[in-house]
């Protein structure tokens, strides 16, 4: 394995975790601050991206579709708050479930209802087209990297919000004491309803940056939700730095995983098999991963302070 | 009185039965109308009714049930039709793992199984049926042609598919005629959607040649992000990786991409200008190679069904065995594990005037066609 292969699966990682951070900060938010279990995220980011690419064929912009995405993801999230989330937050863990996984397929009928069951046509804008070159002779996708600065930038706006804004101290609070914050006098339904279009929106941005590398199609999201949970159960549930580290871990020891395990099991069996036993044993990696560090530290790599 | 009534029912059916067949067929459809596959399962669908319909024959009934690619949905509402509905004949399926856990208990329990699509190697080898015909292929069929071709411009050939029954079928397909040298063997997730990690192995593997076996939105993916990627070597694969339900969703980034396939819309033939012609009239978009196979499956079972009753097993799967149909594929035949013997084309992906992505034939690969497993079926 050369030097610039290792840095490639390297950024590969970071961008997949980085994709994976904006997913599992919206569900970790929506857990730590209304305790909710929130199944149709994945469902938000399916939205973000059949918005975005249905604005920009219609308009020609891909920014123009990224903006409707935020704004249709954040409505669609604000929607399903007050319709059916907010009468879920007194009840227990496996009603929201229940609720959740019916909207995750009222999301997906509505979507093939409205759309078709083919899969729409997404591209990179034109100014992100293209690849640049690696230090070690390889290429990299722009809009890849793009990604990765996307990802460190919302990264970064979120520590501002939540560490330095009166609705970040909020959010805080409705973490560590949700009846004394209402007490308060905060409003707390309208704060619930903010913080989920929050969560709904940074859904809708992974799907439509994600949309324009991958197929825009129903059941989008579901598997990248999966992998959302693991992330925020590694990383501690409610906490967004858990989420963060969690998301980049999940990232890295994923991709890299895909490249070595086969290369692995190639020095004992021959190449064919040693393909599909890595491929195999890679896709379980991160569940192991997972079960090792919930061995050691039963609440994830950082816990929030109340649970 | 009595006897005027039945008189008359007497003269009703003789006047129906002489359009008829010469019994009521009852077809189970189950194909993948939800999740990630669906393209392939309303092509599939629409095919298959597409010929249902211009038979306009009311004796035959059409129940489509939604697999959602998943197998044990699909063993369930199998089950369902073989014991609730009691269909005579099953078809539909587009995923050979979702084959493998449906078709074999439905002919065990005496019912005709068709296949629009999926036909793994473990059904057309030593474990046929008498009862299970292929209107398709054989999974091997494409990949092998696209291996056959290989040798003529490459190699060293990274090889890539899914890691389920049709991906280890794919790449055993490519290596059995590929004489050149691999430079890897890469099995993927079945319903991956980001091939990073892949695109750099390739990069690093100094290969000449890319053969790609991605069928619905997994190729999506890949070939949007090799356009990405600076990757400069060439990428090819079977018919599926490039068929019309995907290529209007990847866009430019699959021009000039070679592929196999037992047909293209550009096939110069009357039975398949009308085919294309009516499938954009109904439907109003291109057809995919899916809906040929499934238009052809139930062409077949029409043609059958005309002619013997379909309780009676062995009549009815000796018409089956004729395929007196006329294929938008061309010639058609069965082999001796009943799929199909055909010629196979080399396609490429080319711009039509109104700007719609399609596939051009450019060379036959294979004559008369058959697969590798035939000699081991013993019926």
């Amino acid at each position: 394995m050369t030097v610039a292969l290792a840095l490639e699966q390297l950024l590969n990682g970071l961008q997949l975790g980085v994709m994976l951070f904006l997913m599992a900060a919206g569900l970790t938010l929506i857990f730590g601050v209304m305790g909710l279990i929130n199944l149709a995220h994945g469902s938000l980011y399916m939205v973000g991206a059949f918005a975005c690419a249905t604005v920009a064929a219609a308009t020609g912009s891909f920014w123009i579709g990224l903006v409707a995405s935020l704004a249709c993801a954040a409505a669609a999230g604000a929607i399903i708050e007050l319709l059916v989330i907010r009468r879920l937050y007194d009840r227990d863990h496996l009603d929201q479930v229940l609720a959740t996984f019916a909207l995750i397929l009222i999301f997906s009928e509505g979507t093939r209802w409205l759309f078709g069951s083919f899969p729409l046509y997404l591209d990179i804008p034109p100014l992100l087209q293209g690849a640049v070159a690696l230090p070690g002779g390889a290429q990299y996708p722009v809009y890849r990297l793009a990604i990765i600065a996307a990802g460190a930038l919302v990264a970064f706006g979120l520590y501002l919000l939540i560490g330095k804004t009166r609705l970040g101290m909020r959010i805080r609070a409705g973490e560590s004491d949700r009846e004394m914050i209402g007490a308060l006098g905060v409003d707390i339904r309208t704060l619930y309803t903010v913080v989920f279009a929050l969560g709904a929106a940074l859904a809708g941005l992974a799907g439509a940056m994600v949309g324009a590398l991958q197929s825009v199609q129903v059941g989008m999201g579901e598997p990248v939700l999966i992998l959302a949970f693991v992330v925020i159960v590694i990383g501690g549930i409610g906490s967004i730095k858990g989420a963060l580290l969690g998301a980049l871990l999940v990232g890295v020891v994923d991709t890299m995983g895909r490249l070595l395990l086969p290369q692995l099991f190639g020095l004992f069996v021959p190449p064919s098999q040693a393909g599909m036993i890595g491929a195999a044993a890679a896709s379980m990696l991160i569940y192991v991963m997972m079960a090792l560090i919930l061995a050691v530290k039963p609440r994830g790599l950082f816990p929030a302070a109340h649970m | 009185m009595k006897k005027l009534v039945s008189a008359a029912t007497l003269a009703l059916s003789m006047s129906v039965s002489g359009l008829a067949f010469a019994e009521p067929v009852k077809i189970g459809l189950i194909t993948t109308l939800s999740g990630g596959g669906a393209g392939l399962g309303v092509d599939t669908r629409d095919g298959f009714m597409l010929a249902i319909k211009q038979a306009g024959n009311s004796e035959i009934e059409v129940v489509t049930e939604d697999d959602g690619q998943k197998p044990e949905l699909a063993v369930q509402i199998a089950d369902k039709m073989i014991q609730s509905d009691q269909v005579d004949i099953l078809t539909g399926i587009v995923w050979s793992n979702l084959l493998m856990a449906v078709a074999p208990s439905a002919v065990a329990q005496g019912k005709l199984y068709v296949s629009t699509n999926a036909a793994p190697a473990a059904l057309a080898g030593a474990n046929c049926n008498p009862l299970y015909f292929n209107a398709a292929y054989q999974n091997d069929n494409l990949h092998e042609a696209m291996g056959e071709y290989a040798n003529k411009d490459y190699k060293k050939v990274f090889i890539m598919a899914p890691n389920y029954p049709a991906g280890k079928d794919s790449l055993t397909g490519f290596k059995r005629y590929y004489k050149g040298e691999l430079a890897s063997e890469v099995y993927t997730q079945v319903g991956q959607t980001d091939y990073a990690a892949e695109i750099a192995q390739i990069r690093a593997s100094g290969a000449d040649g890319v053969f790609a076996f991605l069928p619905g939105g997994m190729g999506i993916a890949f070939l949007k992000q090799y356009a990405q990627s600076g990757v400069e070597i060439p990428v090819m694969g079977p018919g599926f990786s490039f068929s019309q339900d995907v290529l209007p969703a990847i866009g430019d980034a699959a021009l000039g991409a070679k592929a196999s396939g037992q047909w293209a819309p550009d096939f110069d033939t009357d039975v398949s200008k009308k085919f294309l012609a009516d499938f954009q009239a109904e439907y109003g978009r291109l057809p995919s190679i899916y809906a040929v196979q499934a238009y052809d499956a139930a062409q077949l079972i029409l043609s059958a069904a005309a002619k013997a009753d379909v309780k009676d097993t062995e009549a009815f799967r000796a018409e089956l065995l004729k395929a007196d149909i006329k294929s938008p594929r061309g010639d058609f035949k069965f082999n001796t594990n009943q799929h199909p013997i055909q010629d196979i084309y080399l396609t490429e992906v080319v711009k039509q005037a109104d700007g719609m992505l399609t596939n051009k034939t450019v060379e036959k690969i294979f004559d008369d066609h058959g697969d590798a497993y035939a000699k081991d079926c013993k019926m």
